[in-house]
């Protein structure tokens, strides 16, 4: 079963305390941030801690991911030298704008690999999607290698790239978010949405991630456990649905041996469509049939 | 190894550890001092810890402080790490 990306908790690269709990707090997925958590004097500092925590900590079921710098900072070159021989599960690049600038971090970490023996590598690639230039080519990011296995949008670099204020409703962002969206389904990867940066705002979380749910998002960016629930709550069909699901999902795979596609439930047609729909609910609860 | 200069890495928050390094002269050996809120327990595993780094480098003679702060062994290990780079004048990728 696919792996759940509901919850990406960053945790800031030069923070012990924060690294060493990263995964008590249930996240599926955890971000160790060496990018813009890091003061600018403290990047080395950051950088050696996270390799040390990636070599001692066990991070539980969390997906490990490390947020590195640019390619084009004086930072993220020695990141990757850094991080890519300890083979986290994934490596996020930020402001990814082109499928040029991938192909040199690709061509980077290949090489990485090479001098460090890595073969068969599984370690894969978040593109995060954070300027106007990123959101105009992200269905060629999106396509461009089998390693990228997540499009990720960065919701307040966005909005100051497009110079717009970052509402709450995110207005200025849908687009964007749409686009990328469609962007990873379109190649079958994950599409996970940007912070709330409120904490104190729990309704507002919620309704933000109900809203990312509701157009295609696999899951959300988390800045504070306490948003972890939450996010989760909204991610995780409710009983209703997991019925619903339950009886199409048994019922398609007893009429698929009878060699029959099409059917109907309480009246209502049941095509592979609407599988799919109520086995992709089955997964995110957890069910197998 | 020589250090060429004073340097310092880590916090004083919890579960940190700030190590400060001075070079002394030649042949002078190690001093480290070490104050911990968890000493009692743990003091002579940190020193050890600060020692397994201060061999890697072949560092010889050395003046270190290490204000502990309930730190784990990674951290512990990659405080010494980043305070002996920066001693080196080894330091890459950060602004100075």
């Amino acid at each position: 079963m696919k792996k759940k990306r509901r919850t990406m908790l960053y945790i800031p690269g030069n923070n012990p305390a924060m690294l060493q709990q990263g995964a008590v707090y249930g996240a599926d997925s955890i971000l160790l941030d060496l990018e813009d958590a890091v003061a600018l004097n403290q990047k080395d500092a950051a950088r050696i801690l996270v390799k040390n925590m990636l070599k001692y900590i066990k991070f539980c079921d969390a997906e490990v991911c490390v947020r590195v710098n640019h390619t084009d900072t004086p930072f993220g070159k020695e990141d990757l030298e850094v991080i890519v021989p300890l083979q986290p599960d994934a490596i996020r690049f930020p402001k990814t704008e082109t499928v040029e600038e991938l192909d040199k971090l690709l061509k980077t970490i290949a090489e990485i690999e090479k001098k460090h023996g890595i073969t068969n590598s599984k370690m894969t690639i978040h593109a995060m999607i954070e300027t106007a230039l990123g959101v105009q080519n992200v269905f060629d990011i999106a396509k461009y290698s089998k390693r990228v296995d997540a499009i990720t949008i960065g919701g307040q670099d966005l909005t100051a790239d497009m110079n717009i204020s970052n509402s709450k409703d995110g207005s200025g962002i849908d687009l964007a978010r749409k686009m990328i969206v469609m962007a990873a389904k379109a190649n079958s990867i994950d599409a996970i949405d940007t912070v709330f940066v409120d904490v104190n705002d729990e309704e507002g979380l919620r309704k933000e991630t109900e809203y990312a749910r509701k157009i295609g998002f696999a899951g959300k960016a988390v800045i504070n456990p306490r948003q972890i629930d939450i996010i989760h709550e909204v991610f995780t069909p409710t009983e209703n649905e997991i019925r619903k699901a339950y009886k199409i999902v048994k019922e398609a795979k007893k009429k698929k041996e009878e060699g029959i596609g099409v059917f109907a439930i309480d009246g209502k047609m049941v095509d592979a469509p609407v599988i799919a729909r109520a086995q992709h609910i089955l997964n995110l609860a957890d069910i197998e049939i | 190894m020589n250090l060429l200069k004073s340097s310092q890495a880590g916090t004083l928050e919890s579960s940190d550890i700030m190590i400060l390094i001075e070079p002394v002269e030649e042949n002078s050996g190690r001093k480290i001092e070490v104050s911990s809120s968890v000493m009692l327990h743990y003091g002579d595993n940190i020193k050890q810890l600060i020692n397994k780094v201060l061999d890697s480098f072949d560092i010889k003679d050395i003046h270190l402080i290490a204000n502990d702060k309930g730190a784990l062994e990674p951290t512990i290990l990659a405080r010494c790490e980043t305070a002996i780079l920066r001693a080196l004048n080894q330091q890459k990728g950060t602004l100075l």
